[in-house]
């Protein structure tokens, strides 16, 4: 009897309460639910930050390099500024530039993918494009584009964004080839769709679910790739708390005052981690063919 | 009655690495107004690709119709522009695939699959192309057609699926519905549902149907005219009675002595008699064939049959052979 009521459990769709049902999905998808929980609760403590992690740009020269106490939780730097605040808008930076590289480097990858996959004459060419810019480190081309320009945090999208569209790209542009030769886009053609519909109706909703795992990953590579840029100076301007900044003017002081690096790095890394588990939770939800061949 | 559509000589051909692949090579025959018209043959011997080049859904990068003519209600199909021909396909003339399972899209819901159509080629507010889906669903007999409506493909059987494809090819009123073997990948009992479906709407909309098909049997069941292809030539055409009573061409009478039929009469010890096979296999289409194509297959193969390919001739009434020999084919029949 236990058995049944166990494998009832795993297949059939969760019945019962609100809260029942929960407590199911959390059972069934921890990944996804840690996942969420930690990036959700950083975005909750990113926007109330105004109203209790203090001013980050606050020099006390009395209280430099003060070890995490009752009152500067995460410790100070070398200026006597607070590191829980500079942390706590420093995540600012990084959801920002996680989110705007994501969402970016998925339309412009989504286009150009569906536009490959379908119009065979054109795939040759930006393929061969895609593979080049793919050769290019973002690291040197945000480098070479801060040159040119001004740091910023534009600057900084942009030059994550480019490396990024051709994994979009790749991914789009597979699901495409395999669903054009679908019998039921064949079928859609022989309807008399036109080639505009057939791609926003027939072929795009199937791409969504592997482009949103995609999206994640690409999201999580861009706060590293952001922090890495910020660290070497490259990223956005340092006058900006952003947790690559802090850690690199730490960096100085890291013997007598790790706490300066430690704490944004470890931020660094559960988010980027959040990211990631989001991510595979939604690849193993989305498609669990995909799920089971890993 | 009147032509419908009328093709001529048309000759569609695939360009690959290994050559140029003859799939369709000099078909003509007439669709009449409200008639099922049956096309058989085995796998690879054109019937697919006639049927896709009547739409001509032939994938550019890989194929084209290279000669002949295809006409629609007095218009030329092959010189139409693209749009044009878009607003034809699902409008005039309608498909129906092989494949119910994966002719549906599985990402949108029955109702705004055949609602879609509606909108594209009738012009009407989606509201009314629901109506209208509707409406088709209960003309296809599935129960219950307004909660089916929202259901998606994955939870219809491949019966109902393939009535949904029904009902999409048929939702505009095509005068032509084009149904490349809609029972193949169906059970024995649903594919008889699916044929009555066929001939009931038929009969109730006039559409003619082209009835393409490996299955002699579901033919003789449902085609008025049907004709024979081969190497992506047409051998025979007949009507339906003619043809299974007397086939003149030597590939059509070895079809029939493969079919296993219920009505031969059993010896003393009440075996069948054993059914014969056609030795041989299907030759290369990437090879020019200056004689008939079935020549290595034949049994009543002559000199002439190697040399030069016999035209299409009328043998009796409205029943065209190509082969030389027929006369002595329709003899070992009798």
């Amino acid at each position: 009897m236990a058995l049944t009521a166990s494998t009832a459990d795993d297949t059939l769709p969760p019945v019962g309460s609100p809260v029942v049902r929960i407590v199911t999905f959390v059972r069934r998808n921890p990944t996804i639910v840690i996942g969420a929980a930690l990036l959700l609760t950083l975005v909750a403590i990113t926007l109330a930050a105004p109203w209790f992690a203090g001013d980050p740009f606050r020099q006390m020269p009395i209280n430099r390099l003060r070890p995490p106490s009752a009152r500067f939780w995460f410790g100070t730097d070398q200026f006597g500024r607070d590191v829980f605040s500079r942390t706590v808008y420093g995540a600012r930076v990084s959801l920002i530039v996680g989110l705007t590289v994501s969402g970016l480097a998925s339309l412009i990858g989504l286009a150009i993918g569906l536009a490959c996959g379908y119009f065979k004459r054109i795939d040759g060419i930006i393929m061969r494009a895609m593979d080049g810019i793919m050769a290019i480190p973002s690291i040197l081309l945000a480098i070479a584009l801060i040159t040119l320009t001004r740091p910023g945090l534009g600057i900084v999208v942009a030059a994550i964004v480019i490396p990024e569209v051709p994994r979009i790209v790749r991914v789009v542009r597979s699901v495409v080839l395999s669903i054009r030769a679908q019998p039921y886009v064949e079928s859609a053609i022989a309807g008399g769709t036109r080639t505009g519909k057939l791609l926003a109706r027939h072929i795009l909703p199937n791409t969504l679910a592997p482009l949103i795992v995609q999206a994640t990953y690409v999201c999580a590579s861009a706060m590293l790739i952001e922090a890495g840029l910020s660290f070497l100076g490259a990223g956005v301007p340092p006058e900006i708390p952003s947790w690559g900044n802090i850690i690199a003017q730490g960096r100085t002081f890291f013997q007598i005052a790790p706490w300066t690096i430690f704490i944004p790095g470890a931020f660094l890394a559960v988010t980027v981690l959040a990211v990631n588990m989001l991510g595979d939770g939604l690849r193993d939800r989305l498609d669990p063919r995909l799920a089971r061949r890993m | 009655m009147s032509v419908l559509l009328e093709v001529r000589d048309l000759q569609t051909h695939f360009f690959t690495s290994d050559g140029v692949v003859r799939a369709v090579d000099g078909v003509s025959f007439d669709l009449l107004r409200g008639e099922m018209l049956g096309i058989v043959g085995e796998s690879g011997c054109g019937k697919s690709v006639t049927a896709l080049s009547i739409l001509r859904l032939i994938a550019p990068e890989t194929g084209r119709i290279v000669g002949g003519s295809i006409r629609f209600g007095g218009r030329e199909l092959i010189t139409l522009s693209n749009e044009e021909m878009r607003g034809l396909r699902g409008h005039n003339i309608s498909m129906v695939f092989q494949e119910p399972m994966t002719s549906l899209n599985p990402v949108l819901n029955v109702g705004t699959q055949i609602a879609e159509s509606v909108v594209r080629h009738l012009r009407l507010p989606w509201r009314a192309a629901h109506d209208r889906a509707r409406e088709m669903l209960e003309l296809v007999k599935i129960p219950d057609p307004k909660q089916r409506l929202g259901e998606y493909p994955h939870q219809l059987s491949g019966g109902m699926r393939q009535r949904v494809m029904i009902a999409m090819a048929l939702c505009c009123n095509p005068q032509v519905l084009i149904a490349d073997e809609p029972t193949t990948a169906l059970d024995v009992t649903i594919q008889a549902q699916i044929l009555n479906l066929m001939l009931d709407l038929k009969e109730k909309l006039g559409t003619a149907i082209i009835l393409i098909t490996h299955d002699l049997g579901v033919v003789a069941e449902t085609c008025e005219r049907v004709f024979v292809m081969y190497a992506g030539r047409m051998v025979e055409q007949a009507p339906v009675a003619s043809l299974f009573a007397r086939p003149r061409h030597p590939y059509t009478r070895g079809l029939l002595r493969a079919l296993p039929r219920a009505d031969t009469v059993s010896d003393r010890t009440g075996a069948r008699p054993r059914l014969t096979e056609i030795p041989g296999i299907v030759p290369a289409l990437t090879r020019p064939m200056p004689g008939c194509p079935f020549v290595p297959r034949c049994g009543f193969a002559v000199e002439r049959c190697r040399v030069s390919n016999p035209a299409l001739t009328e043998a009796a009434a409205s029943h065209l052979v190509a082969c030389w020999e027929t006369g002595r084919v329709a003899e070992a029949v009798a």
